[in-house]
């Protein structure tokens, strides 16, 4: 089939990324050797040398010349960024300046040894996380690497060598970097120049040709880079055959799951697992099952496996988290689930052994239960001289006191038993014990309820089963009686203690899952910005007990703090602000309980979203507790990825809407225009009118005609000073810019002022006024109620003959006030009364009028800001109703009687 | 020389606002000073004591505030501020910082006049030394101060001594706008001054005993968001 020859899109596609992802980014360029003195650094000195001449911006960001001549000198030819002081313990120390380097952005930087761990203050643990750091920000880089670093080959390394390497980079790096330069030196030859000092100053050089630098170990260490510069040469090769082909050379067929526990040995079999992985050419995740009985342990073995799930995660394996009671049966769910093909397990150690007497060994039952899946079982021994002291026996942890407790309830049911004696069958007796040896696995755990059934045996012996106060018997039945007691009473104690963790088990799952489920509940039924950052803080509060804050990125990439409340104290610290600065641009995890600027108070997740960078999570947990274990960071992410998403749709949904508002705008800003043009220009055509007829043909007028013209100029400019204001307070509603300054009043007030500024224009009206002595009194802002009365008065002088009476009325109902200014002018078209409060609307008779029609939409904005309502009717009898409401919320203030001056009466 | 008649002060910059007032006041015997700026105005006012000054709030190298408070350093001449409408708040800063009365822009001759000439009023009587007049008519409303009689149309009104208190205050400023404050302080004393809530009810029992239409006064006068006006009527 051709089919079968078309590149793989999703190949395809990663390709491209691949490529847009170089583009960008810096190249990295690794000078590879197998032990240090191949001459790592002098090539890259002379490399850049060779880029120097070429025109390119080269400068040393760090280069360690461990005082070698030629070294040295090709140094001295090249620009140098100065090196950031620290102060640590007392010692000064230098050490590569990252935030220099970033600021000078010079084309080509070199940093050596990419294995180097930073001094604790600085913001990543590790010096390849800086390069990382600065591959992104787009400046290439050269750097120096031996072999013994490499994540992968640790073990090996240390097997052959017999020295245990701290300082590993992940394999990632060596395989993603853009070229890989081997620099390699045969061992006699390298040995020589050791000899000579050209390594090391002489007194060094004795120590290590006597130590490292055997001829063994160099050659050893010389197959093992020379493999792996081949291997990467072959994958290459690989990638280079797929896209020229098109075609899939090999499928992936192979998936490995790499189970972790929590010892020692973790890391070594992540290794392992990966070392499979790459051969095989496989994807693989590391599983860390956390079993009930790992709560029991020490805290430094728990750390064990959060410390091999970072491991993973750098060797660029997947990593999940369950949490189980049986470990064969989850890990083979798990594994059948996701289709896995191989299972790489630990060998147990010792510490099992016990353990596999009761339950059979669990490589045993993993091998029989895995059925067509592969399962392999690495050598899972101590990590020889690991960083980490070896953890305390388990034994030393053992709380002596619920043994005591098992015993004490052993005596307690021989206390019940010694009563029961004399009229119960033995066989009775033996059920007190059973009860008792139940209590305990309930109460106090597997430990002492074996105990308990031993104790309960010997004591039933000694005590009731003839001869008395002897451990002998003299039925020999009896040896069955207590054989089949101890077994009854260790199984049944087991089977307690196993129901209790599962159900413990069951409890944890049930608290995440819930968890996550509340609040994704809770994000789905919330639209609001705010609430949805309240739902996550609040969630994450409580689950974590610590305090949670969430910064959102602005538009111009800064972070600022969001959502209701004082903000959490730590989140206002510029240093905070800072890192979660980094997080936002970088979308890493930073601060505590990370690698990056782990001197962070608060830990500091990036948020997401599907079109990139939302924001930060940041989370300051009690600084005297540990930093989240691998279930709290799984968790916490999970909680991180559904607020990313949530705020994003909420942003999204936030900036559609001020699109539409601002398309909205546009339009009302148009229409704003094209009727105050004409609104302005209508008004002062009739002023220049009138006054160059003044001034330029004054003395042919009479004086009637002088006075109307007068008149003209004088209305017109009244006119366009009520559209000016009208215009004004329209802004201003409508910008917000205005708080309402509410106080309570009566009422009568705000139509005393109203009328009385309408005064002269109401001159030829009958005014009928009808408010209630007892109209309780509003709390309003009573220039702007004002307004409403005057805009409602000048419409209804507007709009009705001269001579017709105006009405203005005021009346209480439960909760409201309502306000009427009534006319018997010609009322509306039908259908109107609802428009007449739109903006640069006019009645159809009034079309031929005055008036942007503004007044009323002005009324209306003011109305609705108060809480009222405000709408227009046909009046019976004929005429127009505007009617408006304003709500009474709460009780006027009580007013003090003024303190009785002396002599003062009336 | 017969009597030159008063002279104001116009502090102003808007050169049309000048001109209008230029061709305007004269006609009604007023002499008329003008300067652009409040640095000028000051110097003016010094030099050539106006009867009166209007000050125009929106002057472009002094705030009108500080214009009303370096001018009150060493006089008490009437100051009447010029403002547009929706500026409140700058109209009662600027009353509670000295300024005599105010006038709302666009304003028509008739009501500057009238503004001027109680301003002019009210400097006479406390240039001449003499204790006010302790009865006050306006229309058919009388009140003496002395004797704490009230009468409207001949008929005395029983006030209670809180309503006295405050249109005794008003009296004593009769047709200036008086603010808020300002009431609240003379009458409750200088604790009450923010109570606005107090005031508005005793004006509102005021109104019901002292006016035929409450909701539409003729001698209580509202001033929306400022205060009160006793309005003198012949």
């Amino acid at each position: 089939m051709s089919g079968e020859k078309r590149p793989d899109p999703d190949a395809l596609l990663a390709k491209m990324r691949e490529e847009e992802r170089s583009s960008s980014r810096g190249r990295l360029r690794i000078f590879f050797g197998a032990t240090a003195g191949v001459g790592k650094t002098y090539a890259m000195l002379e490399a850049a040398h060779e880029r120097l001449l070429g025109g390119i911006d080269v400068v040393i960001g760090h280069v360690e010349t461990h005082g070698r001549p030629e070294t040295t000198a090709l140094v001295e030819g090249l620009p140098a960024l100065a090196p950031r002081q620290v102060n640590y313990r007392g010692r000064l120390l230098e050490e590569f300046d990252l935030d220099a380097a970033l600021a000078r952005r010079p084309g080509l930087l070199l940093v050596d040894e990419l294995a180097h761990t930073n001094v604790p203050d600085s913001r990543h643990e590790r010096r390849y996380q800086d390069v990382e750091e600065l591959l992104r920000a787009g400046i290439d880089v050269y750097t120096t690497l031996n072999v013994q670093h490499l994540e992968s080959l640790n073990d090996l390394v240390a097997q052959v060598t017999g020295v245990v390497v701290r300082e590993t980079v992940p394999d990632s790096v060596l395989e993603t970097a853009d070229e890989v330069e081997l620099i390699d030196l045969p061992p006699d030859e390298l040995l020589t120049r050791l000899r000579e000092g050209k390594v090391y100053i002489p007194e060094q050089a004795d120590r290590a040709l006597a130590g490292f630098f055997k001829k063994s170990n160099l050659i050893a260490l010389r197959e093992l880079a020379l493999r792996s510069t081949a291997d990467r040469v072959d994958a290459q090769m690989e990638v280079y055959r797929r896209a020229e082909a098109g075609e899939r050379t090999w499928p992936i067929t192979e998936k490995i799951l790499v189970c972790i526990s929590p010892s020692p040995s973790a890391i070594r079999v992540v290794r392992a697992g990966r070392r499979l992985a790459r051969r095989l050419r496989a994807d693989w995740t590391a599983l860390y099952l956390e079993q009930p009985r790992h709560f029991r342990l020490p805290v430094s073995d728990r750390d064990y496996a959060v410390q091999a799930l970072r491991v993973a995660e750098e060797m660029g394996g997947e990593t999940v988290m369950l949490a189980g009671y049986d470990a064969v049966e989850e890990i083979l769910r798990f594994a059948r689930d996701n289709n896995f093909s191989k299972i790489v397990v630990g060998k147990p150690g010792r510490f099992w052994r016990l353990w596999n007497l009761f339950s059979g060994s669990f490589v045993g039952r993993l091998a029989q239960a895995s059925g067509d899946i592969d399962v392999f079982i690495v050598h899972g021994g101590r990590e020889k001289g690991a960083g980490r002291a070896a953890p305390a026996p388990a034994a030393g942890k053992i709380d002596w006191r619920r043994y005591a407790w098992g015993a004490v309830t052993v005596a307690a049911c021989t206390a019940v038993a010694g009563l029961m004696f004399p009229y119960f069958a033995l066989a009775n007796l033996i059920m007190v014990y059973l009860v008792g040896v139940v209590m305990v696995a309930n109460r106090w755990g597997r430990g002492p309820s074996i105990l308990a059934a031993v104790l309960s045996v010997a004591v039933f012996d000694f005590l009731f089963v003839a001869p008395y106060f002897n451990f002998a018997v003299s039925d020999t039945e009896y040896v069955v009686t207590f054989a089949v007691m101890l077994m009854v009473g260790v199984l049944i104690s087991s089977l307690t203690v196993r129901i209790k963790e599962q159900a413990e088990v069951a409890r944890q799952r049930e608290r995440r899952t819930s968890a996550l489920y509340s609040l994704s509940r809770e994000l789905a039924s919330t639209r609001s910005l705010d609430a949805m950052i309240a739902a996550v803080r609040h969630r994450v509060q409580e689950l974590f007990e610590g305090q949670a804050a969430i910064f959102l990125g602005g538009e111009d990439g800064r972070l600022a703090i969001r959502g209701d409340g004082a903000p959490p104290s730590f989140a206002q610290d510029a240093k905070e602000m800072a890192v979660a600065q980094w997080v936002h641009e970088h979308s890493e995890p930073a601060g505590r309980g990370t690698a990056t600027l782990a001197g962070a108070q608060a830990l500091h997740l990036p948020l997401v979203g599907s079109r990139g960078p939302v924001g930060v999570l940041a989370i300051a947990l009690d600084p005297a507790r540990r930093p989240p274990g691998p279930d709290q960071m799984h968790l916490l992410e999970a909680f991180a990825n559904q607020a990313a998403l949530a705020l994003e749709r909420a942003l999204l949904a936030r900036d559609a809407h001020r699109q539409r508002l601002a398309a909205e705008g546009e339009k009302l800003r148009n229409a704003i225009l094209a009727a105050v043009s004409h609104d302005l220009r209508t008004p002062l055509a009739a002023i220049t009118g009138a006054a160059s007829s003044l001034v330029s043909s004054d003395d042919r007028l009479d004086a009637a005609a002088r006075r109307e013209l007068v008149l003209t100029i004088h209305e017109e400019a009244q006119r366009m000073n009520r559209l000016a204001n009208n215009l004004l307070e329209m802004g201003r509603l409508q910008s917000k810019t205005i708080a309402l300054r509410r106080e309570w009043q009566p009422l009568e007030e705000v139509f005393g002022s109203a009328l009385h500024q309408l005064e002269t224009s109401m001159e030829d009206r009958e005014v009928m006024l009808r408010v209630p002595e007892d109209l309780p009194q509003v709390a309003i802002d009573e220039v702007l109620i004002e307004r409403v009365l005057v805009n409602l008065l000048e419409n209804a002088l507007r709009y009705t003959p001269h001579g017709t009476p105006i009405e203005l009325r005021a009346s209480a109902s439960p909760g409201e006030v309502m306000v009427e200014v009534l006319d018997r002018g010609p009322g509306f078209v039908p259908g109107e009364e609802g428009l007449i409060f739109d903006k640069f609307f006019r009645g159809q008779a009034a079309r031929a009028r005055h008036g942007v029609g503004l007044g009323l939409a002005v009324a209306r904005a003011i109305v609705e800001a108060h809480g009222g309502r405000i709408w227009a009717e046909n009046r019976e009898g004929g005429g127009a109703a505007f009617r408006f409401t304003l709500p009474i919320k709460g009780e006027p203030p009580s007013v003090p009687a003024v303190p009785r001056e002396p002599g003062g009466d009336t | 020389m017969s009597d030159p008649g008063p002279t104001v002060l116009l502090v102003e910059d808007d050169p049309q606002i000048r001109r209008f007032l230029r061709a305007t006041l004269p006609a009604h015997g007023i002499r008329l000073l003008e300067a652009g700026t409040g640095g000028d105005g000051l110097a003016q006012a010094a030099t050539r004591t106006p009867d009166v000054v209007l000050l125009d709030l929106g002057l472009p190298d002094l705030e009108g505030i500080e214009f009303i408070r370096r001018l009150r350093e060493w006089s008490s001449m009437p100051i009447i501020v010029l403002s547009a409408r929706g500026l409140e708040r700058d109209k009662v800063a600027a009353l509670d910082t000295g300024a005599d009365d105010y006038l709302t822009k666009p304003f028509g001759v008739e009501e500057l006049l009238a503004r001027l000439r109680v301003a002019l009023r009210h400097r006479a009587a406390a240039g001449s030394g003499a204790p006010a007049s302790s009865l006050f008519t306006s229309g058919d409303l009388s009140v003496d101060l002395a004797g704490h009689i009230v009468r409207v149309g001949g008929r005395e009104v029983r006030l209670t001594p809180t309503e006295f208190k405050l249109l005794a205050s008003l009296v004593r400023y009769a047709g200036k706008v008086v603010t808020h404050r300002h009431l609240l302080v003379e009458v409750w004393g200088p604790g009450a001054a923010a109570n606005t809530h107090y005031l508005r009810v005793q004006m509102h029992g005021l109104r019901h005993k002292l006016e035929a239409t409450p909701a539409r006064p003729r001698y209580l006068i509202t001033e929306p968001g400022v205060g009160y006006r006793l309005r003198e009527e012949a």
